[in-house]
């Protein structure tokens, strides 16, 4: 992809919180990391997985305990809570693709409401009202990230915001970097005919493995990054909700596209923070702009526009 | 004693009661071109299958190179020189035959787990990619999207994929099945100059094929072999003639 694209986006996301509100700038970049993150399996490797809220939210109660109560920085904090997620995505995926398909899918969704009940029932995560009051404490125990700067009148935390972005940033690099490697390739042969991958001589359960780990753990990221815009780890983030929400982005985005979990995670947050004082007909707008989407453009917007400019975006 | 790189001993395979591959000892020399036919039914596919550990034989026994496999898994037997190739074209649909090819050798470099290094290094390739598509004519399609080529060239890609591994034994699963006359003729001869140096064992309908290219025959009826021998000899057996020959040339 076109290299002035890229410089684009960087500075978009750099002047962003003089322009929009940057609590909605910060939720926007955490779920299109999530969302880029389930992309990678599903649209690179061909796996659908029902339960990444699992990851997600787990992470975020692991960051949410690991600073509130160990009193760690936030970038420990973080670090563990991707961890935590990459360990479990070990244990989840070990299970979980033994199985194809459909199979695949309702394993993936019953071990995450597993993690759901222990997130509700577990005495360290608050039950009901999750973990609140999450610090966002000092970055390497110097930059304060709570600290607010006065733009246009009201207070910016423009410290949290850039290491945020600085955040989203690696772990982008890291989706973009494992799409773009000889073992992305395999990933791509492995979800266009895996029999084939198999008599080539790949032992297609360890690769399978490996991206679900990596995708987890960036959906942990995701999730502990979450944990500090918002102070807050709640049941919410571990929902099934959740895991549905990210195939939602990601199709309306465009799967197997590199931009579309973007383009798909901005649309349903702008969407849902717009409309939020509809109340709960917003469940409705959004099933129903889900369902024109994928009548209409069926490999979503940015799949849709990639075929029209005949280029892989 | 003749050289053998594959044999299977008492090979059964039964599903749900059925038996499907029944006693079955196949010895394919080293070096040949050994066909396997039968009429629709007769196992040769669940053959191929066992060999290649896609299925798992119920009882019997197979060795490669006097190694006993039969606990091995695929992708293993692939790892030791068994490449197969499959009825319906085994292609990866969504990519170019230059990622197609480039995925069979890529193997060898050994950075296949290396999701932190860029794609880049994988150019270093692109010579024996190109090598490999001009043997099956296939340069001036490298860089198309692989679903959208014609059916004879979607099977060309395979064989060049698959010739990629550099197999010492190569099964091929109908080679020519549903292609024209030309490209029959195409792929016979890419058969015939790909089979220097390995051991080709196929499964193939068109007796016209089977009899210009095998040096030896196999028929299988009923999951049990009928006959065996080279073509000639196995063409004028009455029971094959009776089984198989008969209809085919009604």
């Amino acid at each position: 992809m076109s290299k002035s694209l890229w410089i684009i986006l960087v500075v978009v996301g750099l002047v962003a919180p003089f322009i929009v509100y940057p609590v909605f700038m910060m939720k926007l970049l955490c779920f299109a990391l999530f969302a880029c993150a389930f992309n990678l399996l599903l649209g690179y490797t061909g796996l659908l997985s029902f339960g990444h809220a699992a990851f997600f939210g787990g992470a975020s109660y692991v960051t949410g305990y690991l600073v509130k109560t160990g009193g760690l920085t936030p970038e420990l904090g973080i670090l563990g809570g991707t961890l935590f997620a990459a360990l479990l995505g070990y244990l989840v995926g070990s299970l979980a693709i033994r199985r194809q398909g459909i199979y695949f899918a309702m394993i993936t969704l019953a071990l995450a409401q597993i993690v759901y009940f222990i997130a509700l029932k577990a005495p360290f995560t608050g039950g009901e009202d999750g973990l609140q009051g999450i610090p966002r404490g000092k970055l390497f125990g110097m930059i304060d990230l709570g600290q607010t700067y006065s733009i246009g009148g009201s207070p910016v935390a423009l410290n949290l915001y850039y290491f945020i972005f600085a955040l989203f940033c690696l772990g982008f690099w890291v989706i973009y970097r494992t799409i773009n490697s000889p073992f992305g390739q395999v990933l791509k042969a492995i979800r266009e005919n895996e029999p084939r991958a198999v008599s080539l001589g790949y032992k297609v359960e360890r690769f399978k493995l490996m991206a679900f780990v990596i995708s987890a753990a960036l959906a942990g990221m995701a999730g502990s990054m979450k944990s500090l815009v918002f102070q807050l780890a709640s049941l919410t983030d571990v929902s099934w909700h959740t895991s549905g929400e990210v195939v939602l982005m990601t199709l309306l985005g465009g799967v197997g596209t590199v931009l579309g979990p973007l383009v798909g995670a901005f649309t349903v947050i702008t969407l849902q923070s717009e409309l939020s004082s509809v109340g709960s007909w917003i469940t409705v707008i959004i099933g129903v702009t889900f369902v024109v989407c994928v009548l209409l453009f069926r490999r979503g917007f940015v799949g849709e526009l990639g075929r029209l400019l005949k280029k892989s975006l | 004693m003749a050289d053998y790189i594959l044999e299977t001993k008492n090979l059964f395979k039964e599903f749900r009661g059925f038996t499907a591959v029944s006693g079955v000892n196949l010895q394919i020399q080293r070096g040949h071109i050994h066909a396997l036919i039968g009429p629709n039914g007769a196992g040769k596919t669940t053959v191929f299958n066992l060999l290649t550990k896609f299925l798992t034989p119920t009882s019997g026994s197979i060795h490669f190179n006097g190694d006993d496999i039969t606990s091995e898994k695929s992708a293993d037997i692939a790892l030791r020189g068994i490449v197969r190739s499959f009825q319906i074209s085994a292609v990866f649909p969504g990519l170019t035959p230059r990622e197609n090819v480039r995925l069979a050798l890529q193997r060898k470099l050994g950075v296949s787990y290396h999701f932190w290094k860029s794609d880049a290094i994988l150019l270093q390739l692109d010579g024996r990619v190109m090598e490999l598509l001009e043997d099956v004519g296939l340069v001036d399609y490298a860089d198309e999207i692989t679903g959208e080529l014609a059916y004879g060239r979607k099977r060309a890609l395979e064989i060049a994929t698959t010739l990629a591994l550099d197999p010492e034994l190569m099964l091929l699963d109908e080679p020519t099945q549903g292609m024209g006359v030309e490209d029959v003729d195409k792929i016979t001869a890419l058969v015939r100059k790909v089979s220097t140096r390995r051991t080709i064992l196929m499964v193939e309908h068109n007796l016209k094929v089977v009899a210009t290219l095998a040096d030896r025959i196999t028929v299988l009826q009923r999951g049990a072999i009928l006959a065996e021998g080279p073509y000639a000899e196995v063409s004028q057996d009455p029971l094959v003639l009776e089984a198989y020959m008969g209809s085919a040339h009604a």
